[in-house]
């Protein structure tokens, strides 16, 4: 049983029609990110996930029960993009609130855990308010890991933080993978999901537009060959290059240069939203 | 339940931590210093009167009079705190991004709606109380007038800020903080307007008037209860000081009938009952 599954989801805001059939899944210790322009969809996916929108159509399970139910979000862990904490409570009272509504057991040692986690272990005693963006939402990932949930929904997570932090929430998100963890990291930070994701999820236009690893989506290879004509681009990689060069050359061309070129995931990610642009959503 | 528990504490937390009821008790002292005061004067300018041709009871003129004033002073102060405690407690909140974090842990939405309103709820009844009590303790030390009905008065006082609390609730799952605090501020100014028409109404034998004033009563029962309190403060002020009296501020004293209080238990019942339901669909 997948940790989420959502199967034909559609949302419709007034006019706007934010989700169109999108059918998506993540494993339990398995890392998705979801990629897409602003306004694409993600952030509605995600809500509808952890039950704070409901649905036009289709259905969204988490850990086999309805998205929104009590079992569901017993399952699950959220950070918002947009959230904010009660300035006056102090980051120990803050996740002690959340143990306590999250009906964990795991009292002072899993609060200790969770600040060690993300680097806070000495500000358990500071107010909210006096914190820097970027600590709070360091916070806000150790609050939605209270209870040690099944599924972990993060909406932007590094967006305020630096890169010291960056490399933090990295090295939990592979903690987390380790202890099982299934993790939707929605972001725009396409490096961050290369450097971390098993799996990548593209989203424009309500619709899903493609899916695979990082490797599938980034990772096919082109042949660059100079000739007097120009550069010219042909599909493989550098296995195909000796035959490449030899067809070339019986066929007259003069060969300048040669290289092997790999096209990123951000070359894949603009394809994809260019082609759904173009109407060739999948 | 003991998730709404739970916020409610959590609310009630963040108000001490935040000072709210700090500042509360101090300008609350600060008006009863003032009644105090008040009275002090106002007793001995009437102790002059002795008898009169009119058989006027100067003293209990001037108690039911001021009582009467702060009763509706203490239901005014106990309004304004139950709409303050509550008037973002779902879409302000929410708008804020303080809701979120809370919402999607497995806790009803309703219970989260019912645990705000029982804090604020708690809160103001317990302040209104305190206020009314002390109002009455200090009339009664100062001018030797005792309200006989003090405890039903009371009872209808807390209940009308009840109402309003569960208003305010109401509001908050469709408007933003401001607009639901100036909605039913403004709504609870209407209901005093209405009761002051009655009052009008009494004294011009106007049926419209009074129909205005009782159907109002039943919209909006706060308006009813206060009138009730008014009624029950001052039932036993006989004579023409009782006719002056009755007049009240803001809407003059006016028997509901017994229906009034059970129905507003079930008024707020349903109000809270349509602000879950609504809060229940509404996508965050």
């Amino acid at each position: 049983m997948p940790a989420l599954a959502a199967t034909a989801v559609s949302k419709r805001y007034g006019a706007t029609q934010a989700l169109r059939g999108v059918d998506l899944d993540v494993q339990d210790g398995e890392l998705l990110g979801l990629l897409g322009p602003n306004g694409a969809g993600k952030s509605t996916l995600v809500k509808i996930a952890c039950g704070l929108v409901r649905p036009t159509g289709g259905d969204v399970q988490v850990c086999g029960a309805p998205a929104g139910s009590l079992d569901a979000r017993r399952a699950l862990g959220y950070l918002a993009e947009l959230f904010r904490f009660p300035g006056w409570a102090t980051a120990g009272e803050l996740l002690e609130l959340h143990q306590r509504l999250a009906g964990s057991s795991g009292g002072d040692a899993e609060r200790a855990e969770l600040l060690d986690l993300v680097g806070l272990a000495d500000e358990r005693d500071r107010r909210v308010e006096t914190m820097s963006k970027g600590m709070q939402q360091r916070l806000g990932i150790a609050q939605a890991l209270v209870g040690s949930p099944r599924l972990l929904l993060l909406d932007e997570p590094t967006s305020a933080l630096d890169p010291a932090g960056r490399r933090t929430v990295r090295a939990l998100l592979e903690e987390l993978r380790r202890r099982g963890v299934a993790v939707l990291l929605n972001t725009h930070l396409l490096s961050e999901v290369e450097r971390v994701c098993d799996r990548v999820a593209i989203i424009d236009h309500g619709r899903l537009v493609a899916a695979g690893t990082p490797a599938e989506l980034g990772g096919a290879e082109t042949v660059e060959v100079e000739t007097a004509a120009g550069v010219r681009r042909f599909p493989g990689g550098r296995e195909e290059v000796p035959a490449l060069v030899a067809r070339l050359v019986a066929e007259g061309e003069d060969i300048f240069g040669v290289r092997v070129v790999r096209s990123s995931l951000e070359d894949a990610y603009l394809a994809a939203v260019a082609a759904a642009a173009a109407g060739g959503a999948l | 339940m003991s998730a709404a528990l739970l916020v409610a504490r959590q609310a009630l937390r963040e108000s001490l931590r935040r000072r709210v009821f700090a500042v509360v008790l101090g300008l609350t002292l600060l008006f009863g210093g003032l009644y105090w005061w008040g009275c002090s004067e106002l007793f001995k300018d009437v102790s002059d009167f002795g008898q009169n041709d009119v058989g006027l009871d100067a003293t209990s003129l001037a108690g039911a009079t001021i009582l009467g004033m702060a009763m509706f002073g203490t239901l005014f102060l106990g309004v304004v705190l139950a709409v303050f405690l509550t008037l973002g407690a779902a879409r302000g909140d929410a708008e804020r991004g303080l809701l979120q974090p809370l919402i999607v842990r497995p806790l009803g939405r309703s219970h989260y709606l019912l645990g705000r309103f029982l804090a604020a709820a708690g809160v103001s009844m317990a302040y209104v109380a305190m206020c009314f009590a002390g109002a009455v303790v200090i009339t009664g030390l100062e001018g030797g007038w005792w309200p006989t009905n003090v405890a039903g008065a009371g009872l209808r006082l807390v209940a009308a800020v009840l109402v309003m609390c569960a208003m305010s609730v109401l509001g908050s799952v469709f408007l933003s903080s401001n607009a639901n605090g100036i909605a039913v501020l403004m709504l609870f100014g209407a209901g005093l307007l209405a009761g002051l028409l009655g009052s009008i109404g009494d004294a011009l034998g106007s049926h419209t008037l009074q129909r205005i004033a009782d159907t109002a009563s039943w919209i909006l029962p706060f308006e009813g209860l206060y009138r009730d309190a008014l009624r029950m403060l001052v039932a036993d002020v006989q004579g023409v000081a009782g006719a002056i009296v009755q007049l009240g501020p803001l809407g003059g004293s006016h028997d509901a009938g017994p229906l009034l209080l059970p129905f507003a238990v079930l008024y707020v019942a349903g109000v809270l009952a349509a602000a879950a339901a609504a809060f229940g669909r509404k996508d965050l």
